[in-house]
């Protein structure tokens, strides 16, 4: 049904579904009901963004994509996640575990592990049994070439992850999300804590990402959701009011709210 | 990734997840070692030594002869002994942590004074004992008395209640302080009416707890000689003449309640050690109902107080 | 206040007010101060102490003989001097107590954090505050009449008195101390660094394992100096358990002194004021302040050397 609802929208042929969401309902500890019947759509190898005013839901939606929830007691999922339209990834039988090795998250705050930078993109494959050497080294080397990191840090990577500055640090998190291959990465208000030239710098890494992975990014900049994404969908007080392309959603928005959030209105 | 290796990546995770599983049995296990311990610990004691327990064991004093003895002088000495280290311990302590909380600058003197609380805090009791005999009782001449004992203790339990009060006084907002200087309270007005008042509850929980390893203390009395055969009571501080009040009873020599239980461990034959059990079973329901009462306040006070 | 009240107290009155609460609030200080000032003497005292009675023991025995000499027997004729047969005897019963109590303790911490619902972590926490609250008098006693005869149903060959028993006995009251500070170090490791772990996959154990664990490092560390602390200067439970004898042995299935048990052992008799005899347990003490020091000193430098950054 989602796919009916959202033909208009993925009009572009090679366009593929990652991800959809069917009548999604989150409840935190079990009583507080933060995410409203969303429906929603996720094209492979595009950057979907979700914006709204602050408390709307969105990184609760983008925490539900690799089941984060599941990790404090009380929180309650109903509705579905189809990955790949085969397997719903909030079904209990699901592993969140192995949710997370193919759907990969990038955090608020650059969050190293106190290990160094080689240690740090390595920790995906090593939490996974990888043991051999040469293919670590290979792994992690593609990683931070993929994350932009590379030439800054390739002759000092037995150094502590903390003496990267701050975008550096949000760059080697986006390399260990990319060490272990995952299909799909997660970005929760990724430059949010960054200064403006390393926001423009992890801006630049994920228009060039995409060619590897699907990115659902949530973001408080609307600059930033114009600049970035292919879609976007626009959240209000725990139900996805519209979702389309962004150049339509910007440009000519359905809902009233809509308008007025992204004209500055409120929020 | 790919869905083809999905087979791999998922005996990848249940082999994992197994080993999870395991600690986490480790883990719950270890936890009921300690769990373990003390029940076998008090199940010993009790099995042994409850039947001990009569009227009699309180108010004997010890004997030659195990089924005669009793604990009179020794919880007797006890309680005395911890008034003593409550009198000095309390108002030492208390004004020490109210010194570096609340005016200590930060310069040389209270970097050395904090250094060297925490180093105290990890001295071994029995060099307090070496001090006690040292410096208390051949210095300033005091004997192996009440007194010695008590200030030992009270030393001992220093670090104790400095530290929990200094987190007491950290608790309380700043904006209260403020709110008493913006009424024109003088620092120590602002100390004495608002910030004292406040943490008392917490402080108290820290001087019980401090009391509670006092009382348990052997190491630091061993040295100064803590007779173990004392068949007399000090003299009670109450008289019957003016000035009606005595402290000749700091002066006279004692037993406490674990020296009196080392020394019947300490003994081969089992009628001592039964004797024994039953000073283990007081002793250590006495430090639990301390220890039980200061973790109830430190729960009550937790609760009444929101900032 | 009213205009008469006011009129009533002259700029020099105020000004008197003043000063004169100024007077107290600085002897109220000062006070404060010398309570404080309180610990710094204690320690003093602690250190004059030990030293200069150590001091009359020097002018006897050569300090050489006291650090390296194999026979400790200052009580006999003629006397021997040699403090090794202590040290080994504090170092092994030690040794055994942190064999228990590191495993234990770290695991038990990375278990209630990681692992345990909050309710179980209620629950637990005053119960192992009641275990570290139990005097060590009884430990020793539980020690010497429970343990030992148990492992004697293990270990046929066990001497009544021996320094496994004491060991594991000490271990397990060590245990909480460990535990508790290893748990509150874990706790401070930021959520946003476990979020990170799990988010790439990993498993409970892995994060506790791999992320948290090596980012608690130093207040881990500080725990197990503690427990080191704790051990070598433990007295009665060795005193209780392990036997008098000062034997040279580094095999805890035998019974041997610890400096502290000597110490003891002296304070029990009738050692007069002045004598060699008399000095030798301020020597003891003098080491055992020493060694607890040295401990200190590592801790300080392994803390520093892995202090959390997050």
């Amino acid at each position: 049904m989602v796919e009916e609802a959202f033909k208009s929208i993925f009009d572009s042929p090679e366009l593929q579904l990652k991800a959809q969401v069917n009548n999604l309902n989150f409840y935190y500890g079990g009583t507080a009901h933060v995410l409203k019947n969303v429906n929603l759509a996720i094209a492979e190898n595009q950057v979907t963004a979700l914006i709204g005013p602050s408390g709307c839901g969105k990184t609760t939606l983008l925490r539900c994509f690799n089941r984060m929830h599941d990790l404090y007691p009380g929180n309650r999922y109903e509705g579905e996640i189809l990955l790949d339209s085969s397997i719903n990834i909030l079904d209990r039988q699901v592993d969140p575990i192995e949710v997370r090795m193919r759907i990969s998250m990038v955090f608020q705050r650059p969050n190293p592990f106190p290990k160094s930078i080689y240690e740090n993109v390595a920790y995906g494959l090593r939490v996974r049994g990888e043991q051999r050497q040469s293919v670590m080294d290979e792994k992690v080397e593609q990683a931070l070439r993929l994350a932009a990191l590379w030439d800054e840090v390739k002759d000092r990577l037995r150094e502590p992850a903390y003496n990267l500055s701050g975008g550096q640090q949000q760059r080697l998190c986006i390399a260990r999300a990319l060490a272990t291959d995952p299909e799909m990465i997660l970005f929760d208000e990724p430059t949010s804590a960054l200064d403006p030239i390393a926001t423009a710098s992890i801006e630049e890494l994920m228009s060039h990402l995409k060619k590897h992975v699907t990115i659902l990014i949530v973001t408080h900049s609307l600059q930033q959701a114009a600049r970035l994404s292919d879609y976007t969908a626009f959240m209000f007080l725990g139900e996805l009011v519209e979702f389309n392309k962004t150049i339509t959603l910007f440009n000519q928005p359905l809902s009233k709210q809509t308008e007025d959030y992204i004209s500055g209105r409120f929020g | 990734m790919t869905t083809e290796n999905l087979p791999e990546l998922r005996a990848n995770i249940d082999r994992r997840k197994l080993l999870s599983a395991i600690f986490a049995i480790v883990g719950l296990l270890s936890i009921l070692v300690g769990l373990i311990v003390i029940l076998a610990l008090v199940i010993q004691l009790g099995i042994r030594g409850v039947p001990r327990l009569s009227w009699q064991f309180f108010t004997s004093f010890p004997s030659s002869n195990p089924e005669e003895a009793g604990i009179l002088s020794a919880w007797v000495g006890s309680f005395l002994v911890m008034l003593v280290t409550t009198a000095f311990a309390v108002p030492l302590g208390v004004a020490a942590g109210i010194y570096l909380e609340e005016y200590a600058r930060k310069d040389w003197l209270s970097a050395l004074i904090e250094i060297n609380v925490t180093n105290l805090a990890g001295v071994p009791s029995i060099v307090y004992g070496l001090l006690a005999l040292g410096f208390f009782s051949h210095v300033l001449n005091l004997g192996e008395s009440i007194l010695t004992a008590g200030l030992t203790l009270a030393l001992l339990i220093l670090p104790v209640v400095i530290v929990t009060t200094r987190e007491a006084l950290r608790a309380i907002p700043g904006s209260l302080r403020e709110a008493a200087y913006a009424v024109g309270a003088s620092k120590w007005q602002m100390i004495q009416d608002h910030v004292l008042p406040y943490s008392a509850g917490s402080i108290l929980t820290g001087v019980i707890i401090g009391l509670s390893r006092a009382i348990g203390e052997t190491a630091p009395l061993v040295t100064i000689g803590a007779l173990t055969f004392i068949a007399f009571l000090p003299d009670s501080p109450f008289k019957a003449e003016f000035p009606f009040l005595s402290f000749e009873w700091l002066k006279a020599p004692f037993t406490v309640m674990p020296i009196q239980m080392f020394n019947w461990v300490s003994r081969p034959e089992p009628e001592f050690q039964v004797n024994a059990a039953a000073a283990g079973i007081v002793l250590i329901a006495m430090t639990l109902m301390m220890n039980g009462l200061a973790i109830y306040l430190r729960y009550r006070f937790r609760k009444g107080i929101k900032w | 206040m009213t205009e008469h009240s006011l009129q009533l107290s002259s700029p020099s009155q105020l000004y008197q007010k003043k000063r004169l609460r100024d007077l107290k609030e600085q002897a109220i200080q000062f006070l404060l101060l010398l309570a404080a000032c309180s610990s710094v003497a204690t320690t003093i005292a602690i250190m004059w102490v030990l030293i200069s009675e150590s001091v009359g023991l020097f002018q006897h025995v050569s300090p050489w003989e006291f650090l390296t000499g194999t026979e400790w027997a200052p009580l006999f004729e003629p006397p021997a001097y040699g403090i090794l047969p202590l040290v080994c005897g504090t170092l092994v019963t030690s040794a055994v107590a942190l064999a228990v109590a590191i495993p234990l303790g770290t695991i038990a911490a990375l278990y209630l954090t990681e692992f345990a619902s909050p309710q179980l972590r209620e629950a637990v926490k005053p119960i192992l505050e009641l275990l570290a609250g139990i005097p060590t008098v009884v430990f020793g006693y539980f020690a010497l009449l429970f343990v030992t005869p148990l492992l004697q149903k293990v270990i046929p060959d066990l001497p009544g008195f021996n320094m496994l028993s004491p060991g594991i006995v000490m271990g397990i009251m060590i245990t909480p101390l460990i535990s508790s500070i290893s748990e509150d170090a874990m706790r401070a490791v930021p959520v946003e660094l476990r979020e990170g772990s799990y988010a790439t996959g990993a498993t409970r154990l892995q994060t506790a394992w791999k992320v948290v664990f090596p980012a608690a490092i130093s207040g881990i560390s500080a725990s197990y100096i503690l427990g080191i602390s704790r051990a070598v200067g433990e007295t009665m439970i060795v005193a209780i358990a392990a036997g008098l004898q000062p034997i040279m042995t580094l095999n805890p299935l035998e019974s041997a002194a610890t400096i502290t048990t000597y110490i003891v052992q002296v304070s029990l008799g009738d050692t007069p004021h002045g004598t060699p005899e008399y000095q030798t347990i301020f020597a003891a003490g003098l080491t055992l302040v020493i060694i607890t020091l040295i401990f200190n000193i590592i801790g300080y430098f392994l803390s520093r050397r892995y202090r959390e950054r997050y």
